[in-house]
């Protein structure tokens, strides 16, 4: 542990931390993102241990559960990213089944959340509720659903209905579904099985409800197979970020998982999402927002900013400034010099880009061109300088009482509730964080020293009533 | 030294008899905990038992073949299957874990990635034991489409051409499902994964590979968003009692699990599997191993065992009846009888325990020694793997050799030239009848 002595802008005392105004502090909520699929996860520089190995997933759950973590994170895609018609190469490849590696980790873990990335559109809601309630039991009651939509023709390729979900439902498939999968978690009454020896009864008389539930999307009916799990129903988590997301989230959501984590912007997405909650007749406090955050640490500010920019050119190799810059190009750039100039042409529009199997977030590719060739123009920047200062910015780079402090001022100042932390280094990326940061936060007062004994997810997360 | 007799044991609720969960050491509270079955699987491996499998279905248990019953004195619900046994694999070290998976709901895709994970998390012990679903209330759990009813009575007699469709049509899927997941297992090299600096790739994606399977029922493009598991293919267990599921073990299985009454039905079947062979190309690298069924209560007299056994049944109401053979008798009846199949080639014997624990701790600390003592149960030292363990090798990549697609286009141009070399991979039966 740490001994740096911190300016003490917080008092120590915790758990009844106060502010001057003599409020409880709010409270810090982490989450463990494991190393994804994408160019964040650096895998050349010989640290980097197998992505598929199940000991990379020991180690990356119980290290974060050595840091009070409240849930470790696991994201999904049902189809390898391609780029220019061809599975892309240049990043980390290959994961897991999400249910089926999380039941893994329940079994070498006894407080931390589970959390899995799953389809409501490559999904049926009989099996996934069911799966996700065995989750819930074989953990505890730990178990946590990020609830995607993506519904595009290129992942229905690999399913039986293929793309049979118009875009503009997929919203509506997804409330429907939770609304079923609910039905079946509320289908056995607390306390079955009785499992009475004595009497011979193993379900009471009135153990089962039968869900029958015809809708748009679904035809589900009969009973369930499975006992209430100690928190009733998984924490529903979501991470899309249009309008009908929001409103998604803000009628069925527990943790939004977003990509807000600048303060600003931070807190105006907070503002728009707890607004939203009133009028649903949820309070505040029962959607707790968590942006993505990576972070980079070290002795001094400067010797941070300097690992920052190490591990950016890692992230970003030559060829994948290329390929970066291709996805917003929509067009084979393969000629260009990644330590020359931005291309001079503009984006080709088209109503599919180069890159698919991953989320797009882009609207309007040509006015952003046009910025990025601007910044580039005015700071002297190369294409790989460019995409290093897009695409392998770090939320939060410095000493591990600066970064603690940021953090725990986007909490305050209520810009979020907390972060979804990715690391850059698989398994290992958060065992710094956990080393030097984490012990920071609980001396503000501000994060957990120990779980509560028997918590489930809901409860450490704070949404219990 | 003879040739091993394989041991797997069927764990499901508190044992197999329906009112096994009301016996003094049954544990029925905890049937939806982890470590009610860490204990379980842990005692069968310390015995040196080498596969459980889990049992599973698209819904609660019922009585015989209906829809839902009314009973409520015998144990419903189940922990999907899949995800316990990935569960109890970090809990254990050398068992095999089988879990019966349905393919008549399910997407192929997240099967096959499923037990590849298991196959990870397990480090190489993964299996799956392919189940259809043939009733209708669990159809209507998925509302896509409507079953009629599946009457066992009049599949057997198989003179019913709705009944005979639906089996097809199950068991076609099935069949279906199960290529899928060997060419998504497949679709990785194993030597994929490079790391190569100095291009800046990942991967080698020429060792990636669609799988572009196109069926009656679905098509999946592939590759597996996993990478090849540790035993490169998990092992497929499928368990069968007449010609068409015999097709779907013969095409795709490593294991067919079979129910015999008697020597002359074991018989019968072998030959049934025979015909199966010829009729139906075998999508599996080695030759089908045949593992026989039993139900077994086991008592310190075989009149214990018999009054064990009417107790139960007078609790339950009716006589406790099954697809397999019965044996309530002493631990010794039971070896002997494992030993008489094993003289007739029988490669393996999947047991299930009428009583949890008690009938598997009767396997493990009575059955056993004998079959130990008989010198059946050497095995290949040091096995790494499950299908080491049980003698089976690891196949390469389907789509492996560089050599391969060429090899293919010629056996290929063979069969168009000459039809008759276009035969189907025989089942090695005399190869299991020793
Ligand atoms: C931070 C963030 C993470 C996401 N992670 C995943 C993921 O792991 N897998 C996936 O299929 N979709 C992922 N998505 C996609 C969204 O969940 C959503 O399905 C998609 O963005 C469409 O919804 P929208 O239009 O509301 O954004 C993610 C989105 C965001 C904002």
């Amino acid at each position: 542990m740490t001994t740096t002595a911190s300016t003490t802008i917080h008092p120590t005392a915790h758990p009844t931390a106060r502010d001057a105004a003599g409020r409880p502090f709010r409270q810090v909520h982490l989450a463990a993102h494991f190393p994804g699929v994408n160019n964040t996860s650096v895998w050349s520089d010989g640290k980097a241990e197998s992505q598929i190995a199940f000991s990379s997933f020991r180690h990356f759950a119980q290290n974060a559960e050595r840091g009070k973590f409240d849930f470790l994170f696991l994201a999904e895609g049902l189809r390898l990213r391609e780029q220019k018609g061809l599975i892309h190469d240049l990043d980390v490849v290959g994961r897991p089944n999400t249910l089926a590696i999380l039941a893994g980790i329940a079994a070498v873990t006894e407080h931390i959340g589970l959390v899995g990335t799953l389809s409501s559109t490559f999904n049926e809601p009989y099996e996934l509720a069911r799966q996700l309630a065995s989750l819930d039991l074989l953990s505890g009651g730990r178990a946590g659903w990020n609830i995607v939509t993506t519904s595009d023709a290129f992942h229905g390729e690999n399913f039986r209905r293929g793309a049979f979900l118009d875009p503009k439902d997929r919203y509506v498939r997804a409330e429907e579904f939770v609304a079923v999968a609910r039905a079946l978690w509320d289908g056995w009454a607390p306390g079955a099985p009785a499992a009475n020896k004595k009497t011979g009864e193993f379900l009471s008389a009135d153990a089962l409800t039968a869900v029958d539930h015809h809708g748009a999307q679904f035809d589900v009916s009969g009973f369930g197979t499975l006992p209430r799990s100690p928190q009733g129903h998984p924490v529903i988590v979501q991470a899309g970020d249009s309008a009908d997301g929001r409103d998604f989230a803000s009628a069925n959501a527990e943790v939004i998982f977003s990509l807000h984590s600048e303060f600003e912007d931070g807190q105006r997405f907070f503002r728009d999402v707890k607004g939203r909650l009133p009028a649903v007749g949820r309070h505040p406090d029962s959607l707790k927002i968590l942006p993505a955050a990576t972070f980079i640490l070290g002795d001094t500010a400067a010797e941070a900013r300097e690992r920052s920019r190490e591990v950016a050119l890692l992230q970003v190799s030559p060829q994948t400034a290329i390929s970066f810059l291709e996805q917003l190009w929509g067009t084979d750039l393969g000629g260009y010099d990644p330590d020359g100039p931005l291309p001079e042409i503009d984006p080709v529009l088209a109503d599919k880009g180069v890159a698919r199997g991953r989320v797009r977030h882009v609207v309007d590719p040509v006015a952003v061109a046009k910025t990025w060739r601007g910044i580039a123009e005015a700071e002297g920047l190369s294409i790989r300088d460019l995409v290093i200062r897009f695409a392998a910015k770090h939320t939060f780079v410095g000493t591990p009482v600066q970064v603690a402090e940021q953090i725990n001022r986007h909490v305050q100042e209520e810009a979020s509730d907390g972060f979804v932390i990715v690391g850059h280094t698989n398994p290992t990326g958060l065992d710094e964080f956990v080393d030097r940061v984490i012990p920071e936060l609980q001396e503000r007062g501000v994060y957990r020293t120990e779980y509560e004994p028997g918590a489930t997810l809901r409860d450490t997360l704070g949404l219990t009533p | 030294m003879t040739s091993p007799l394989y041991l797997g044991i069927a764990l499901d609720g508190a044992g197999w008899h329906p009112s096994a969960w009301r016996e003094p050491d049954a544990r029925p509270a905890d049937l939806f905990h982890l470590d009610y079955w860490v204990a379980l699987v842990r005692a069968a491996e310390a015995a040196g038992i080498d596969l459980v499998t889990i049992e599973d279905s698209f819904g609660l248990q019922s009585t015989g073949f209906g829809g839902i019953d009314p009973r409520r004195d015998e144990v419903r619900g189940r922990l999907d299957a899949l995800l316990l046994a990935t569960a109890i694999a970090p809990h254990t070290s050398t068992i095999g874990l089988i879990p019966t998976i349905t393919t008549t709901h399910t997407e192929p895709f997240h099967v096959a990635t499923g037990v590849q994970t298991l196959d990870f998390v397990s480090d190489g012990r993964a299996g799956w034991r392919v189940q259809v679903s043939g009733r209708a209330h669990e159809a209507a759990h998925v509302g896509r489409r409507t079953l009629p009813a599946l009457d066992p009575a009049l599949v057997a007699r198989g003179t019913d051409p709705a009944q005979t469709a639906l089996l097809e049509d199950l068991f076609g899927e099935a069949r279906d499902t199960v290529e899928v997941a060997r060419r998504l297992w497949d679709s990785w090299e194993d030597d994929a994964v490079i790391r190569d600096v100095e291009t800046g790739r990942f991967v080698d994606r020429d060792k990636l590979h669609y799988i572009d399977f196109v069926g009656d029922r679905f098509t999946v493009k592939g590759p597996s968003i996993t990478p090849r598991p540790p035993q490169g293919q998990p092992l497929v267990y499928a368990l069968a009692h007449q010609k068409v599921p015999y097709e779907l073990a013969v095409a795709g299985a490593d294991i067919v699990g079979i129910t015999p009454h008697d020597d002359a039905h074991l018989v019968a079947i072998l030959g049934q599997l025979d015909t199966a062979a010829q009729d139906v190309s075998r999508g599996a690298d080695e030759p089908l191993r045949v593992w026989t069924e039993i139900s077994v209560l086991i008592g310190e007299t075989a009149d214990a065992a018999l009054a064990t056994l009417d107790r139960l049944n007078a609790t339950h109401g009716e006589p406790w009846t099954s697809d397999t053979v019965i044996l309530a008798d002493t631990a010794e009846a039971v070896a002997a009888q494992l030993l008489h199949w094993h003289s007739l080639g029988i490669d393996g014997v999947r047991l299930r325990p009428a009583r949890l624990p008690d009938d598997l701790t009767a396997i493990t600390e009575r059955v056993v020694p004998l079959l130990r003592a008989a010198g059946v149960l050497d095995r290949p030292i040091g096995a790494a793997t499950l299908r080491a363990r049980l003698g089976f090798g690891r196949p390469e990549s389907r789509y492996a050799s560089p050599t391969a697609p060429a090899a293919r286009a010629t056996a290929a141009a063979d069969s168009e030239a000459d039809p008759a070399a276009d035969s189907t991979v025989e089942l090695d039966l005399t190869g299991s009848i020793r």
